[in-house]
């Protein structure tokens, strides 16, 4: 038990790991896959912050001069999350687009009734 | 450092230029840009395939001089530049076989995108093969994965859109869990640069801490690419993405987009983790069981599919299946057999799919098997190419396909024990089911027309008879050289690990 009070952000990032993987991979809902799709990622960025983040040390930005490296954070995380940021934006982007073009299609955002519809009209 | 090491970077920087040209081109000229493109890259990385042979050796490349943890790192070998150049070939005559369908279509103002999503996976897969970095990985991981979205819904009609909407949903599931386990990898070892992390595996494997985590974290990525590259249970997209998209589309993605995942994962399991450790943690089996299923299920789907597309693609999900076997048999043997089987999965795919268009143009438009009777004589040139490339698959010996299942066999005996037995057995039912379908298709299409079946025969255009051309050729060289190809990947394999 003590664990999971000593990793707080890792316990909760997990969980929302899981509640975001099952969102995208089961609601019929295109947008709420979507949203599913931002909780997972964002559960990553959370585990890779919280592993970066040291108890009492600052932002690795050199301001006052301070070249010691004991003074800041472990910067690699910061980094991949920003890298992982941009991807999550592009991928969300595409399939929001995606989105908009099947609701305009069939009228309705939920995927099993798009499949039904998709497979009544002819190729 | 001579010319020729920095061809990989030139390649891939030369890729994603083109690409990013190409939007801004007309699709007549972005699609000539992408030939010549996928040529000059062919040719740049069996140049280096030679070099690196006749030194016999690989080597580092740091991205801007700057040494590892602070600059990039690609790393080539003989292996890696060998398979680019199959997959830029392979690129090549799929965009050149399937320019005809790609101009009716797809929208004429977006016909240069079908063009820039090539190259962007161009660049992908070659960016994959080389990088020595982790999170590189997973960057182009994700462009691979927007551009072949791109790629599927390019040909605008429900079905399209739908199938890249299921392949994106899905996609996205392994992303995130190959995201994760690249996270959970970097906080067991402290780094995201490949041997590094090898060397801290080794340690926290031989003391015995963080078993747990370790199993865990290859499992994650096993299933994160094992999605992205359509293994058997989580192969659900694969059959409307491929049976739908323009055929361009379908040969890259089934050809290349999905071997490029495999090889990523090849490299996380044999430089990366160690196939000792892997081994040793007996998650090998996993990979062993996975594939046999899938080469039985995949064939048996194969069978049942009344669409030659569709019946082409689920033949990939068997194929797929083979590679994954090969890798689980946890021995060298068995991994150059997976490599060698990537080979002749991709020639032999790619021109199935751009052969079964330009045989259902020769029937009338329809997929159908009772209307492709005859086909292989109203189009010659296609019915030949199919039929190459499905014996090949099937094992015809001269054919690659044959010299494929022979090292997956020698691979077999000398693993001994269940491995061999299974291996053989799900080979010789594989095979069994290969024949029922392809030769039957093969046979259907010179098979006399169906009575009062009439329909215009519409010509494959040059360039398509130019790309079929080539995939026979392709095909055939890959049997014929098969020695002199072992060779490669034998000495590449040794010195990529």
């Amino acid at each position: 038990m003590e664990m999971f009070a000593t990793h707080i952000e890792e316990v909760v990032a997990v969980l929302l790991f899981g509640i975001g993987f099952t969102t995208l991979l089961l609601h019929r809902n295109l947008i709420k896959k979507i949203i599913g799709l931002n909780v997972m990622d964002t559960a990553i960025y959370l585990m890779f912050t919280s592993v970066g983040y040291v108890e009492g040390r600052t932002a690795p930005i050199m301001a006052d001069g301070i070249t010691d490296a004991a003074h800041y954070i472990n910067p690699i995380p910061s980094g991949l999350v920003l890298t992982g940021i941009v991807v999550s934006v592009s991928v969300t982007a595409l399939m929001l687009a995606l989105t908009v073009r099947l609701y305009r299609r069939y009228h309705t955002l939920d995927i099993d009734r798009i499949t039904l519809l998709m497979k009544g009209e002819d190729d | 450092m001579p010319l020729i090491r920095n061809f990989p970077f030139f390649c891939i920087m030369l890729s994603m230029m083109c690409g990013i040209g190409s939007a801004m081109l007309p699709g007549r000229i972005a699609r000539k840009v992408t030939v010549a493109l996928a040529a000059v890259v062919a040719a740049l990385n069996a140049a280096l395939m030679c070099h690196l042979m006749a030194a016999g050796e690989n080597y580092h490349y740091l991205m801007g001089h700057f040494p590892a943890p602070w600059g990039n790192e690609l790393r080539a070998g003989p292996l890696e530049a060998l398979l680019c150049t199959l997959f830029s070939l392979v690129l090549l005559f799929s965009a050149l076989g399937g320019q005809g369908k790609v101009k009716v279509q797809v929208d004429p103002n977006k016909e240069s995108i079908v063009y820039v999503m090539l190259n962007l996976v161009l660049a992908g897969t070659q960016s994959m093969l080389y990088t020595n970095d982790l999170f590189t990985g997973y960057v182009f991981i994700e462009i691979m994965t927007l551009g072949s979205c791109a790629l599927i819904m390019n040909r605008q009609n429900g079905r399209t859109m739908v199938s890249a909407m299921r392949y994106m949903i899905m996609s996205l599931l392994g992303s995130g869990m190959t995201l994760m386990s690249i996270m959970l990898i970097y906080t067991l070892t402290g780094h995201l640069l490949i041997e590094n992390i090898r060397q801290s595996v080794e340690v926290l494997y031989m003391s015995g801490q963080y078993h747990v985590p370790l199993t865990v974290t290859i499992g994650l990525f096993f299933v994160g690419l094992g999605i992205k590259s359509a293994l058997f249970p989580f192969h659900t997209w694969l059959a409307d993405a491929y049976g739908y998209s323009t055929p361009t589309a379908s040969a890259v993605l089934s050809s290349i987009v999905s071997k490029a995942y495999i090889l990523l994962l090849f490299k996380i399991f044999t430089r990366m983790i160690g196939m000792d450790v892997v081994v040793g943690l007996h998650l090998n089996d996993l990979f062993f069981a996975f594939g046999v299923i899938a080469m039985i299920m995949g064939s048996l789907s194969a069978t049942h599919s009344h669409d030659l597309r569709r019946m082409v693609a689920y033949s990939s999900v068997a194929q797929i299946g083979y590679i994954y076997a090969g890798m689980g048999m946890g021995i060298t043997a068995g991994l150059i057999a997976a490599l060698y089987h990537i080979l002749i999965h991709s020639a032999a795919k790619s021109a199935l799919f751009i052969s079964s268009s330009a045989l259902a143009d020769a029937s009338a438009g329809s997929k159908r098997f009772s209307d492709l009777r005859g086909a292989g004589r109203r189009s010659p040139v296609a019915g030949v190419c199919f039929s190459i490339a499905a014996m090949s698959l099937v094992g015809v010996p001269v054919l690659g396909g044959f010299i494929s299942k022979l090292v997956f066999s020698q691979a077999a005996f000398s693993a001994g024990g269940v491995h061999m037995w299974v291996m053989l057995l799900a080979l010789a039912v594989s095979t069994l089911l290969n024949v029922l379908y392809l030769f039957r298709t093969v046979i259907t299409l010179y098979r006399p027309a169906r009575e009062g079946f009439t329909c215009t025969v519409e010509k494959p255009d040059g360039a398509a008879v130019c790309a079929m051309v080539g995939f026979v050729v392709l095909n055939v060289l890959l049997g014929v050289l098969a020695q002199p190809i072992l060779n490669v990947l034998t000495t590449g394999f040794h010195l990529f690990m």
